[in-house]
């Protein structure tokens, strides 16, 4: 039924298009446009307040721990705790030269297989101002750590398969020769490119003296339309401000912040390696780690050439709740 | 790429998952058996690292306050082991040396699911290991994981001192 009513719009939306004047036609499809856009923004924002509402409620019924790192783009080569679950909501607010600003988003599960081997899912979105609001795609992500004891350099495989569209912002991570001209495509442009793309990176981290420095080198590929591999990298240094606890369980605390600075950015592609064509980024990171359980995090980035956005506002809230895997086997098991 | 591809590499993908789903399993009772054998296998210079916070007067109490925070969830709230981690009230764990424990802490078991604890600060995994060291050990060795100690019949109260 619904295929035939589908179909019957269609018919009727082809033949508007055929008997009215064009202008007339455009205006209504502006008119409709207009409608549409506020319901989509609404919608948007409605899922956005459900999720951070679930993480929430989450919260009363889990216990917590919360020693996050601030890296936003960055990994280092800490997993997931074994049966935990964290759920992140993550903003990224941009400028953009020759088009409209930007606000993405996505929500993350993050849940830790075993001691060794991490899964996320991601849920990406974006409101383009001035243009709308469009769910953006998915990505599957995959972190296996390789050595099993800590060592000089502590190497983790990630592997990432994504199906996004052209419109999506979040910018997790920078590859190839993305620039900021690449987001200034209206949305309804944009989105009718399909990426089905696979990333592989080797994350390299190293504790030393209470620093963290890591080292993401990164392969991607789309594997729609006959690309060719495109490389880039992301960097970052952080330490918590204080190495030693407090005794009192406290919010304010420094050892609870952690601070630090990450840079990414593309590196090319297989033809054509290098930093010609490509865009960079420099971001000061804050996480702070609240006893409660709960982490913020925030980061105002740079751009450091003329293909970068000027700025990148990033941040995000989010809840680690143990034990997750084992209260849910037992809800399975029926006790 | 032909679909045919694009299935092989989401099958290549998919794969490690599967088998990782499969093979954590919970662990045969038999090895959880010789679960304090990993305090063994700690070399033999990072055992002999004296605790530098040892003469902390704050040390053990947040120490207690780490513990609830990070290791409560698996060891339980007074250490005495679950499902998921053994007893740290065993006779085994309290007479290894503070470097020995330190050494775990920060190089975990990742095979048996305790994840490395690098990320915390070394004065925190110190005073962690203080406060694990103070805890009142069971007069009764205790067995792995999904035993917990407090089964196991001890003469003193096992836990926390007051």
């Amino acid at each position: 039924m619904s295929v035939i009513r589908f179909h019957s719009r269609e018919v009727i939306s082809h033949v508007a298009r055929v008997l009215l004047p064009a202008k007339t036609h455009q205006e209504k499809r502006r008119r409709e446009l207009d409608n549409t856009l506020p319901r989509l923004e609404k919608s948007a924002r409605a899922t956005t307040l459900f999720g951070l509402l679930v993480i929430f409620l989450a919260a009363l019924a889990f216990p917590a721990r919360a020693q996050e790192s601030p890296y936003i783009v960055t990994y280092d080569h800490y997993l997931e705790e074994p049966g935990s679950l964290e759920v992140e909501y993550f903003s990224t607010f941009g400028t953009q030269r020759g088009g409209n600003d930007f606000h993405a988003c996505w929500m993350e599960f993050e849940y830790g297989v075993t001691a060794w081997y991490t899964t996320e899912l991601y849920l990406d979105g974006q409101t383009t101002f001035g243009d709308s609001t469009i769910f953006s795609g998915f990505r599957w992500e995959n972190r296996f750590r390789l050595l099993q004891r800590e060592h000089f350099i502590n190497p983790v495989l990630y592997i990432e398969y994504e199906q996004i569209s052209g419109a999506d912002k979040i910018m997790k991570e920078v590859e190839g020769h993305d620039v900021e001209s690449d987001y200034a495509v209206p949305n309804a442009l944009a989105r009718q490119e399909h990426n089905h793309e696979v990333e592989f990176k080797l994350l390299l981290s190293k504790t030393f003296r209470g620093w963290n420095v890591a080292l993401n080198p990164l392969a991607a590929k789309n594997l729609t339309g006959g690309n060719s591999w495109e490389f880039g990298y992301a960097v970052g240094a952080s330490r918590p401000l204080a190495l030693k606890a407090s005794v009192q369980r406290c919010s304010f605390c420094p050892e609870n912040f952690i601070a630090g600075i990450e840079m990414y950015g593309g590196l090319g592609n297989r033809y054509n390696f290098g930093l010609p064509d490509t865009s960079h980024y420099l971001a000061p990171v804050v996480a702070w780690n609240l006893p409660s359980g709960w982490t913020l995090r925030v980061s105002p980035g740079f751009g450091l050439n003329a293909n970068s956005h000027r700025f990148l506002l990033r941040w995000g809230v989010s809840r680690e709740f143990s034990g997750f895997g084992s209260t849910i086997g037992r809800l399975l098991r029926g006790h | 790429m032909p679909r045919t591809e694009n299935l092989l590499l989401l099958a290549l993908l998919l794969a490690p998952g599967v088998a990782t789903a499969q093979t954590a399993q919970p662990l045969p009772t038999q090895k959880n058996n010789s679960v304090y054998g990993e305090l063994t296998k700690v070399p033999p210079k990072a055992a002999a690292r004296p605790n530098p916070l040892a003469t902390d007067p704050e040390a053990v109490a947040t120490g207690a306050k780490l513990f609830d925070l990070h290791c409560a969830e698996c060891h339980g709230s007074t250490a005495e082991g679950g499902k998921k981690a053994p007893s740290l009230l065993a006779p085994a764990v309290q007479q290894a040396t503070p470097g020995t424990i330190f050494w775990l802490l920060t190089n975990g078991v990742v095979r048996r699911g305790m994840p490395v604890w690098s990320k915390l600060p070394e004065p925190q995994r110190w005073q962690l290991v203080s406060y694990i060291k103070s805890l009142t050990p069971l007069s009764k060795p205790a067995e792995g994981p999904g035993t917990p100690a407090e089964n196991s019949s001890s003469t003193s109260p096992p836990g926390r001192q007051p």
